[in-house]
């Protein structure tokens, strides 16, 4: 009995969940990236940009976050061909993710930008600096130092709803691990381990970021220590 | 043919308000190269907002200014970045790049603005970091400075860009009192060394040891100008003097 259990995993749940897995991590990694890029760019344009960019900005985060996620996804995908556009179910997952992603980075982002003290921005305006070097050479790699334990926040939260691709057929680990209960009916194995993976992509990522801020941090941009 | 008796720096009715609020009334002034002007006051006075739209931080609603001769455009965004970097600003709080190192944060301007190369940016910094005796301070952060080195790191970021003229607002307001002395030594320095400068300072003993004139500013105006030994000679009726002797009595000096 636990010989065939042991079996049925290692036969047909691991490899169909390595699949998965994989996928999933070709979702998250782009979207978590595309996603501070978005970030970064849409807060400077709400922090720093004439009004118009500041608009735009503004509107982005407004809708991005407003709209719930699973509709925007069916907008990508389902609703996108009725103009002729047709992305594949992972192209549409990654755009999806990366533009929610940035959103919320947007706001951590913003809230960072806005506490770099306004003085430097004088200092830098002192010197001779354009408008886009103080934000590119002063205030934005102090503002990223930062926004590093919130944006990690959000890509945390990301790698678990990437999990929401497969509504539109883009069978990530989510999607296998469904496919693969619904054949046998073995809902708590097979979750159980999807589960544990999900917590083992997430044990990995909080690992790399807390690398990423040691390797940032520099002396008045400490994390404190709790 | 220009001559040394011509003013490097013109600054001409400069009108200045916030709102309903006026802080500078048709404020003149000029300087020629290597003078050292002090401008002293009640805070509020204007010293700092004047300083401010010298180099169009702050931009002045009327008037213009004139260095070497260009009168410059403020809504030319290129001629006001040149503009600025041809004079130096000092800070009340220093304002300090953060992130960056003492070296750095003097290596910046010349790398960004200057378009230097790192290596030549480098050796220039180290130089001016060791001209306000800093030199072995080169790779901390300002975080771990004192707040009299983080003000001569200021200076020396504003030196490595080789100014025209410099603008100190108060340059030792903000630190202990045992800190003042070594920036007040970097900045005699610079001013035996031949650097036309603006300085708004409290500290009047200092401004009279220094200055080739004395500005008495208040209320958006100045008031009274003249040589140190003109305006606080004994007996000497002038506001300038009832203004120091006032903050004599406080304890200033």
């Amino acid at each position: 009995m636990i010989m065939d259990e042991l079996l049925y995993i290692q036969n047909d749940v691991m490899p169909a969940l390595m699949k998965g897995t994989w996928i999933s991590v070709l979702l998250i990694v782009p979207s978590a990236i595309f996603g501070v890029c978005m970030g970064v760019l849409s807060a400077t344009a709400r922090v720093y940009g004439h009004r118009v960019v500041k608009f735009a900005g503004d509107t982005y985060v407004l809708l991005f976050r407003g709209f719930p996620l699973l509709i925007q996804l069916y907008i990508w995908y389902f609703g996108l061909p009725r103009m002729g556009i047709y992305l594949s179910p992972y192209w549409a997952s990654v755009v999806t993710f990366s533009l929610c992603s940035g959103a919320y980075q947007s706001e951590y982002i913003r809230g960072a930008l806005l506490s770099i003290k306004q003085g430097q921005l004088a200092g830098a305006r002192a010197i001779g600096f354009t408008q886009l070097q103080t934000v590119v050479h002063v205030v934005l790699p102090q503002a990223l130092r930062r926004a590093l334990p919130g944006c990690g926040n959000e890509i945390i939260y990301l790698i678990k709803y990437s999990s929401l691709a497969y509504m539109v057929t883009c069978i990530e680990l989510t999607g296998q691990g469904k496919i693969l209960a619904s054949a046998s009916f073995k809902y708590v194995e097979v979750f159980s381990i999807v589960g544990a993976v999900y917590l083992l992509l997430v044990s990995m990522a909080t690992w790399i970021l807390n690398s990423l801020e040691k390797r940032f941090a520099i002396p008045g941009f400490e994390q404190h220590q709790a | 043919m220009k001559t040394d008796t011509e003013p490097i720096l013109e600054i001409n009715h400069v009108t200045k308000s916030f709102g309903t609020n006026t802080i500078l009334h048709d404020v003149s002034l000029s300087i020629k190269k290597g003078e050292i002007k002090v401008i002293i006051g009640p805070s509020g006075g204007g010293k700092s907002t004047f300083l401010q739209t010298v180099n169009f931080l702050v931009m002045p609603d009327k008037g213009s200014i004139t260095l070497a001769g260009n009168r410059v455009n403020p809504s030319d965004k290129r001629e006001l970045c040149t503009h600025r970097r041809q004079v130096g600003m000092i800070f009340q709080d220093f304002n300090l790049f953060d992130h960056l190192t003492a070296l750095a944060n003097v290596e910046i301007g010349m790398i960004k603005v200057l378009g230097m190369k790192k290596k030549a940016a480098t050796e220039r910094a180290m130089a001016e970091l060791d001209r306000v005796g800093l030199k072995d301070q080169a790779n901390q952060y300002p975080a771990q400075l004192s707040g009299g080195q983080k003000q001569r790191v200021s200076i020396a970021r504003a030196l490595a860009m080789d100014p025209r003229v410099m603008l100190l607002d108060e340059p030792t307001s903000a630190l202990d009192p045992e800190l003042i002395g070594e920036v007040q030594s970097v900045i005699r320095d610079l001013g035996k060394g031949g650097m036309t400068m603006i300085m708004a300072t409290h500290q009047i003993g200092f401004a009279r040891s220094l200055a080739d004139e004395i500005i008495f500013m208040e209320k958006g105006r100045i008031v009274e100008q003249g040589s140190p030994d003109e305006l606080l000679a004994q007996g000497a009726a002038t506001r300038t003097r009832d203004f120091c002797a006032r903050i004599a009595e406080i304890g200033g000096e």
